[in-house]
């Protein structure tokens, strides 16, 4: 299980923060009132404030304080009733104010955790250092002119989070299962859309390698703006195998920050030590420090909805289900809110099967995720209904469903069009198998001369005659007191 | 004396009177302003004049007088703004070169506060670049002439860096104007050009669109010519602002309702550190004369002790250029004012930086970059900001025991233009009264005093408790009320 890599002089531990920046879901910027909707024209969603006009004070937005401390308790971290906004100085020509607003000395969020599923059924804790707000710098366009740089201040001042860990992830699968689980949170709390594309969530991979059995921290390398869960965890992996190669050749590394070439699978120094920023950190003399009551922290704990290990113990307590099975159904908010719709008033474990096996797969294969699909969670409901009732066989099921994706009719239609109704006239099937019995006497002999499974070629036989429609149950009822 | 030399004379108070009893016009109150302006260009008080402006709306104020809807005590009347302020579509220049062409689409909330209030804004007056200065020398629009002149006739210093504002009033060119105050700006001059100058609490007026220079410490103020019309007009500039995080979420009070109560009863301290080595004798026998005209109309006179005042200056000017170095990055070329085109970005940034900020501005950009520093930040301003919490904690204590304190408000008259150029300690040693209140966020009022030995004015210095104007006008209405002060330049 342990990750490991073999350099020549032994094996190689890896030890792995994660900085996750994430977006906070909000109508209006953290310290402005400008919109912060994703894929609006250039410098349309500016105010005064983010364009940093003389004069002009940040006042901060109350809910997008709301939505870190939400962030906090979903990360069961301490919430800091005290918290500083401080200047983080740098000159870019997309970062208006010369600086950006960014919380340091005290976030407002402090120490949490978070508890990784492993695939052998065990689970991690990892580590989270610290939570902070801070404000997105707008967007420098080298591509708009041959010789010109065009600027786009849309971004200017948005709200994100910082989520740092603890040095506590030793392999890039955890890493991606940690931040997969972060993701889940996030969305769980409606608090970060988690998309990586849209550039909503995207993180800093700190990589370091030591030899195994050593609890040392050496020098790590910051690997900056990698925007997938794939991404983060190859440069892992190219990142660590060119630390060990470093050392193996007796390099040193130095504290840097990189960058990942995903088409080249490796990390490259984005800028050398000697030009490192001095970002002069101090305390924002235009806001007050940020003070929160516990009436005001309370508030926000009452709002919580269940998160994914509550539901998962849930699913696991109330269903009976597989720890597995309920981590895979609670990984993500809306398929644990489909899975219990389609459970409702239905056998459960059933429900999971159908919603991991046949639903996952057929999602997969025409690419939709699970709130695009064309089956709602009532119709599978329904599907799962005419089962459990006995109308239809369970392999007959599956083709309802397949008609089900293919035009998004009804269950209760499909099988009503095409006459799918099991058969549980025992009359009909006792005439069928009394054929059967009749037609094919070395079989009978194998049975009852002692090979029980002789018996399942009888239950196909009854089906190919019905058309899959004879309820098994009855079939294998049947043939056993015939064959006796 | 002609009648528009007499209207210029007036003050606010009386000037109001004038307009409600129908005396003269806002506009004929105003062209008599405009005129006067126009006549005195060679001091150099102004960077923008704006008599359409003025007198457009000076003929509103009249037409709401003319229906009885005249919106109090400031309605028509001419005032300058400190070119420290935004104004809408009016040319906005913090005495710098780096912000040329700058037209603001927003008015600052003071400037908006004022105008609702009816007062007719004349111009925009000079005023050290970006407010680092005791002089006006740093102006990349010149430096602003002193209307008041020593024996040997050299031109002086109006102090600053409300300096334009301070030449302005005191050359009768307006009824008032305003200024800000980060370590003494508007109090230094004051005391230079023989005005009130009062720098309230801060948190008391607004900072939202005025150009920033030390966020911690600005404060926005006026310059008048006699207290009365300090508290008038403070009342037309002050009131919370949810757009400012650090403006105070408290009812205005009436500024003027404790000018006629006298001090009879009233505890003033003395600050002992406020006696500084080779300080002049006669701003010594100044301060000695305001005790005892204090004690002489009822005040109890205690000596108290600031024990930190002696770091006031040296905390100011790491905390001060700290904030600055910050604020004055947006100043980058890119999106509005000077641009001088470089190869790089960073090139770019360099030439506009480079060309754009004068001496002095550089000078505390430079300080404030260094003491935030990796290496430096704890030695420096952390040790600043502490310091400050002792200075305000000097004043806490020394509350506790008295109503308002009495200082000089400047360790001289003022001096030629030219003079402590070369000496930037020297000429920072200008704030060395005013620059603890200010650390402390204290409301604090220059009151013009006496002359020196050259016929040039004097100012003391009254520092009252967080919000406490009101006791602040009361007292220094008494130091007003004795002194006597009606020589004019």
């Amino acid at each position: 299980m342990t990750y490991l890599i073999s350099g020549e002089s032994g094996d190689w531990e890896v030890v792995i923060g994660l900085e996750i920046h994430a977006q906070i879901i909000s109508q209006s910027k953290l310290f402005s009132g400008s919109a912060t909707g994703f894929g609006a024209g250039p410098n349309t969603q500016v105010s005064l404030v983010d364009a940093a006009m003389p004069g002009m004070l940040p006042v901060v937005n109350g809910y997008c304080v709301a939505q870190a401390v939400k962030t906090g308790l979903g990360l069961k971290a301490q919430i800091n009733k005290h918290s500083v906004f401080e200047r983080k100085n740098y000159f870019y020509a997309d970062l208006p104010q010369g600086y950006q607003i960014s919380q340091y000395a005290e976030p407002i969020v402090g120490e949490g955790t978070v508890v990784l599923d492993m695939p052998d059924g065990g689970t991690r804790s990892i580590g989270i250092e610290r939570l902070h707000m801070e404000q997105d710098a707008g967007k420098s366009m080298h591509d708009q002119d041959p010789k010109r740089t065009f600027i786009d201040l849309n971004r200017s001042g948005v709200a994100l989070m910082e989520i740092v860990s603890k040095p506590d992830l030793r392999s890039p699968e955890e890493a991606g299962l940690y931040l997969r689980k972060v993701r889940s949170i996030l969305r769980y709390l409606g608090t970060c859309d988690g998309n990586m594309e849209e550039g909503s969530m995207r993180a800093d991979v700190n990589v370091s390698v030591r030899p195994f059995g050593s609890d040392e921290l050496r020098t790590r390398t910051e690997t900056k703006n990698v925007n997938s869960v794939r991404f983060v965890m190859q440069a892992i992996e190219a990142e660590a195998r060119r630390q060990v190669e470093a050392y193996d050749d007796g390099e040193e590394i130095v504290q840097e920050t990189r960058l990942f070439d995903a088409d080249k699978n490796q990390t490259r120094p984005m800028r050398a030590k000697e030009f490192a920023h001095d970002y002069r950190y101090f305390p924002d003399p235009d806001l007050l420090p940020l003070v929160l009551s516990d009436a005001e922290i309370d508030a926000i704990a009452q709002e919580l909805p269940e998160l994914p290990d509550d539901r998962k113990d849930r699913f696991i307590a109330d269903f009976s289900l597989s720890a597995y099975d309920a981590g895979v159904l609670v990984a993500e908010r809306e398929t644990a809110e489909y899975f219990e719709k389609a459970a409702l008033g239905h056998d459960a474990k059933l429900a999971a099967n159908w919603v991991t096996g046949n639903l996952f797969g057929a999602l997969n294969k025409a690419g939709l995720g699970i709130s695009e699909s064309p089956v709602t969670a009532e119709a599978l409901g329904a599907l799962l209904g005419l089962i459990g009732n006995d109308t239809i066989s369970g392999r007959i099921a599956k083709d309802v469903f397949d008609e089900m994706v293919e035009t998004g009719k009804g269950a209760a239609e499909i099988v009503a069009d095409k006459g799918l109704e099991q058969i549980t006239d025992t009359g009909e099937i006792e005439a069928e198998i009394d054929k059967i019995i009749a037609a094919n006497p070395d079989q009978v002999n194998d049975f009852q001369g002692g090979n029980e499974k002789a018996i399942g070629w009888f239950v196909g036989q009854v089906m190919k005659v019905t058309g899959g429609k004879a309820n098994p149950k009855v079939v294998n009822e049947l043939l056993r007191k015939k064959l006796g | 004396m002609s009648a528009a030399t007499d209207l210029t004379a007036l003050s606010i108070a009386d000037a109001a009177k004038g307009l409600d009893g129908s005396d003269f016009s806002a506009e004929e109150l105003t062209q008599a302003h405009i005129n006067a302006m126009e006549q005195a260009r060679d001091l150099n008080a102004f960077i923008t004049e704006t008599p359409e402006l003025a007198l457009e709306r000076a003929r509103a104020s009249d037409k709401r007088r003319a229906k009885g809807e005249a919106v109090g005590a400031l309605d028509g009347i001419p005032i300058a703004i400190k070119d420290l302020f935004c104004t809408k579509d009016v040319l906005t220049t913090a005495g710098s070169h780096i912000l040329d062409g700058f037209k603001p689409p927003y008015e600052s909330t003071v400037s908006a506060n004022l105008k609702a209030a009816g007062a007719v804004m004349l111009g925009k007056t000079n005023l050290d670049e970006f407010a680092m200065g005791s002089s006006n020398m740093s102006s990349y629009y010149g430096p602003v002439k002193n209307p008041w002149r020593g024996k040997d006739g050299k031109d002086l210093v109006p102090g600053g860096s409300s300096g334009g504002s301070a030449a302005a009033v005191a050359a009768r060119l307006c009824l008032g104007a305003t200024g800000t105050d980060t370590g003494g700006s508007i109090r230094q001059p004051a005391a230079f050009s023989g005005l009130v100058g009062m720098k309230p609490t801060y948190g008391r007026c607004s900072r939202w669109g005025i150009v920033a220079f030390a966020s911690s410490l600005d404060q926005a103020g006026p310059l008048t010519r006699s207290v009365e019309d300090a508290a008038i007009m403070l009342g037309g500039m002050a009131g919370y602002d949810a757009k400012d995080s650090t403006s105070a979420q408290m009812e205005t009070p009436d500024f003027t309702s404790g000018l006629g109560d006298g001090v009879k009863g009233l505890k003033v301290g003395i600050p002992k550190e406020y006696t500084m080595d080779g300080m002049a004798p006669e701003i010594q026998a100044l301060w000695d004369q305001g005790v005892q005209w204090l004690k002489d109309a009822g005040a109890a006179c205690i000596d108290v002790s600031l024990p930190n005042t002696k770091y006031a200056l040296p905390t100011y000017y790491i905390v001060a250029p700290a904030e600055a170095s910050s604020n004055l990055a947006r100043y980058d070329g890119v999106r509005y004012g000077l641009r001088v085109e470089g190869e790089t970005l960073d090139g770019m940034y360099e030439a506009t930086r480079g060309e754009g900020f004068g001496e002095e501005v550089t000078r505390r950009v430079l300080i404030g970059t260094y003491v935030l520093s990796a290496g430096y930040y704890d030695a420096y301003y952390i040790k600043a900001q502490q310091v400050r919490t002792l200075i305000a904690e000097d004043f806490r204590k020394a509350f506790d025991e008295v109503d308002v304190l009495l200082t000089p408000t400047a360790p001289s008259a003022a001096f030629a233009i030219g003079d402590k150029m070369d000496d930037p300690v020297a000429m920072y040693l200008n704030d060395v009264f005013t620059v603890p209140a200010s650390l402390a966020g204290l409301p604090a009022i220059s009151v013009p005093a006496g002359l020196d030995g050259d016929g040039l004015p004097l100012g003391l210095h009254l520092i009252a408790k967080p919000f406490d104007e009101v006791t602040l006008f009361r007292a220094a209405s008494a130091l007003e009320s004795a002194a006597k002060f009606e020589a004019a330049p």
